[in-house]
């Protein structure tokens, strides 16, 4: 609870800045009503229409009703499980490196940063370029020996194999975004509290995980969503490397949409990510709470 | 705290921090919400500019050859957008229920071209082909560009078709007794068995990739092959034997298939040495090394050499705003100057009756040329069209293939259950538009009944 007169300043400072914030936040907010809050209320309307037009479960009973809907949903619910854990611990690495301020962090902040500027279905080419048959993955191995011919990793009959290297192919793409957030994080960190816990003797470990980690907080929770919703809309990647051997949710959206011409079903799908997203979000918002959050 | 965070866009005392992940947040859940459809083209119709829109020639590579070298010379400029199939029958419909049209030419299959010519939709061309007379083109696809009416809607544009090509050091592995110009199915699996067996990988190939045209496969080659028919004998026993087939042949093509879109890349790269696609998806391996690859008939089956030719053609949308402009514009494309670029750039053939290519032309594309005009001209061919009529159901129709495939092949299956389940999905994709059968299939007096 605030206290009385920390209510009152609020108020002062509210009267003092008039219409200003209000008027600064307008643009952002009318963006985002018109090209994303709108389209994401009409997707929800057309996922429950009948043909008619009129209030219908039939969408959503055909996307549930279509023979490629369990697939889909496991793939992503497995990669999503897979690949936002494995970036979070790499992302917090790289963090750790560039925020050491060791010689060249500049170079290293590049270095990391360069998949972002790389869209999804380039950087699944890449990867199907390495993966494949005649690729430089096997040219590599077959050269060093290891292998005495090519390994087929992109193969249909090892679907676990082929996770695992759509697996790499986000990791690599997308870990920076992560990174960049918690290098963010770092830097708002004081350096008080870590040369107050070297005074008191804490290895690198225990200041990360007693120090570090706690004060990251925000940041992480921030990084974590952002991710997560990421990886539930996965598509051109899994496209890119596995073809028509994997599905996933919103490459199902998307066949649905423009292979079987059927709006309705399309948003039946994009609400299903949605709903996945929301409910994603709220779990971590619960599991992270901030001391902001403790306090109110 | 937790549970205020749906409620953020209402509330006002939000943190920056909260503000922050109410944006990435809504940023993101707005990318799921958003049907995928905002792909308009935007630009201005500027004063003497021209839009073009086609169904063939999408693929970047392509869209830009037709800017760079067939468009380059017309007087005006011309927006050249490649667009899929729902999406293009979409603006022209919705341009017509707008009264007002900013599409000049549209270019597409046959099949594209059927569902807006039976809704009236595009201009009559009669005076236009009575002009054109003199190019030489194919009665039968005039005939066609009449779409089941009077009047001609549209202009044969170019022609292409399905083939296969293979590279040269399988040619020597061929089964005894098999000659490469008249494979039948059964030769050309023992032929992927006796490479398996020779090299130790499997390597014949099919594009079965998300953007592959396995599908066409089936439609045009191997269900006219297998049955002599395609809708009216798709649960057929000849469809069974197919379908057997296709399992036994699958066992011999590389794993990768399911990721292949366009046949060319794994020929070249050698991960595939004998492979089935469009031929303007293998013309760059034959244009990059004619010498390492030979181009030659799909395989015959029981019931023939089933093969499908697939025909383009212009036409004009009646909401056209430069009507004398897009005729203009249709000459200039049908002049067999620039159909010989087109068939010199892009692999696709002028749609004349007598084969006319230009003396220049790249080896490998003669190739594709010639293993086409074999195949045409074989004595059992039986030639399939693209479908027709099915307007806004063709690619709900090609998913039909696509998934009995996922069904028998990937996820082996039992054939006959099957295609039993699928034989009731083609009825009613069928149904849905009242589609009557189209060749090879007999003619019907109305919606084509699956058998």
């Amino acid at each position: 609870m605030a206290s009385a007169p920390a209510v009152a300043a609020k108020g002062d400072t509210r009267r003092r800045l008039g219409w200003a914030p209000y008027a600064l936040l307008a643009p952002s907010l009318v963006y985002l009503a018109v090209f994303f809050a709108l389209p994401m209320v009409n997707a929800f309307g057309l996922a429950f229409q009948s043909e008619a037009g009129g209030y219908s479960l039939e969408p959503v009973r055909r996307m549930l009703g279509d023979g490629r809907f369990g697939d889909a949903l496991r793939t992503t619910l497995l990669l999503v499980v897979i690949i936002v854990p494995i970036q979070f611990a790499v992302a917090m690495s790289m963090a750790l490196v560039v925020n050491a301020r060791l010689r060249g962090t500049d170079l290293w902040l590049y270095i990391f940063a360069l998949p972002l500027g790389i869209s999804e279905l380039a950087a699944g080419i890449v990867w199907f370029s390495i993966f494949t048959e005649q690729g430089w993955l096997n040219s590599f191995l077959t050269q060093l020996g290891v292998l005495d011919r090519p390994f087929i990793f992109l193969n249909y009959q090892r679907p676990v194999l082929l996770i695992l290297t759509i697996v790499v192919a986000e990791a690599w793409r997308a870990t920076s975004i992560i990174m960049v957030i918690l290098v963010a994080g770092l830097q708002g960190i004081p350096r008080d509290y870590l040369e107050a816990a070297d005074v008191f003797g804490a290895t690198p470990w225990q200041r990360v995980r007693h120090v570090i980690l706690p004060l990251l907080r925000p940041s992480i929770r921030v990084a974590l969503i952002l991710r997560t919703i990421l990886a539930f809309q996965v598509f051109a990647t899994v496209i890119a490397l596995a073809g028509s051997a994997t599905n996933v949710l919103a490459g199902e959206a998307y066949r649905w949409y423009q292979n079987l011409r059927d709006a309705r079903v399309a948003a039946a799908y994009a609400t299903l990510i949605l709903i996945l997203s929301v409910a994603s979000t709220v779990l971590f918002l619960l599991l992270l709470p901030t001391e902001e959050d403790r306090s109110a | 705290m937790g549970g205020r965070w749906p409620y953020g866009l209402t509330s006002v005392s939000l943190t920056r921090r909260q503000a922050l992940q109410l944006a990435a947040g809504a940023a993101a859940l707005g990318l799921t919400g958003c049907a995928p459809s905002a792909r308009e083209a935007t630009e201005e119709q500027s004063e003497g500019s021209l839009v073009l829109i086609s169904t063939q020639f999408q693929p970047v590579q392509e869209a830009e050859k037709m800017r760079s070298a067939v468009l380059a010379e017309f007087g005006r400029k011309v927006e050249f957008l490649g667009e899929e199939q729902g999406p293009f029958e979409d603006r022209i419909r919705a341009e017509a229920q707008a009264g007002k049209g900013s599409v000049a030419v549209i270019g597409g299959q046959h099949g594209d071209l059927v569902g807006l010519a039976a809704d009236g939709l595009l201009t009559d061309l009669s005076d236009l082909t009575q002009e054109l007379s003199g190019r030489g083109f194919n009665p039968d696809y005039l005939e066609l560009a009449k779409v089941g009416g009077d009047a001609p809607v549209y202009i044969p544009w170019a022609q292409a078709s399905y083939l296969m090509v293979a590279r040269k050091e399988a040619v020597g592995l061929l089964p005894q007794g098999a000659d490469v110009d008249s494979l039948t199915y059964d030769q050309l699996a023992a032929w992927g068995q006796r490479i398996q067996q020779e090299q130790g990988s499997r390597r014949l190939g099919f594009p079965a990739g998300e953007m592959g045209l396995l599908h066409r496969f089936f439609q045009g080659h191997s269900y006219p092959s297998f049955t002599g028919a395609l809708n009216t004998q798709f649960a057929s026993a000849g469809a069974e034997r197919m379908w057997q087939w296709m399992r036994d042949a699958w066992a011999l093509a590389n794993p990768q298939s399911t990721g292949y879109a366009f046949m060319q890349e794994p020929l070249q790269a050698g991960e595939v040495w004998v492979a089935w696609d469009h031929q303007a998806r293998l013309i760059e391996a034959l244009r990059a090394s004619a010498d390492d690859f030979v181009a030659f008939p799909s395989p015959t089956g029981p019931e023939g050499l089933g093969f499908m030719p697939v025909l383009t053609g212009l036409a004009i949308p009646k909401t056209a705003p430069d009507p004398d402009g897009a005729k203009d514009l249709i000459r200039y494309l049908t002049d067999p100057k620039q159909t010989a670029t087109v068939a010199r750039e892009l692999g696709f053939f002028p749609p004349t009756a007598t084969q006319q290519l230009p003396e220049d032309l790249d080896a490998g594309i003669r190739a594709e040329a010639d293993a086409i005009a074999a195949q045409s001209t074989s004595q059992d061919a039986v030639a399939s069209l693209l479908p027709v009529g099915l307007r806004d159901q063709s690619n709900p129709y090609n998913d039909v293939f696509r998934t009995t495939f996922d069904g028998i092949v990937l996820k082996d299956g039992d054939i006959g259950p099957v295609l039993a389940a699928k034989a009731k999905e083609l009825q009613s994709v069928l149904d849905a538009v009242k589609a009557p059968c189209w060749q090879p299939d007999p003619e019907s007096s109305g919606t084509c009944k699956v058998g």
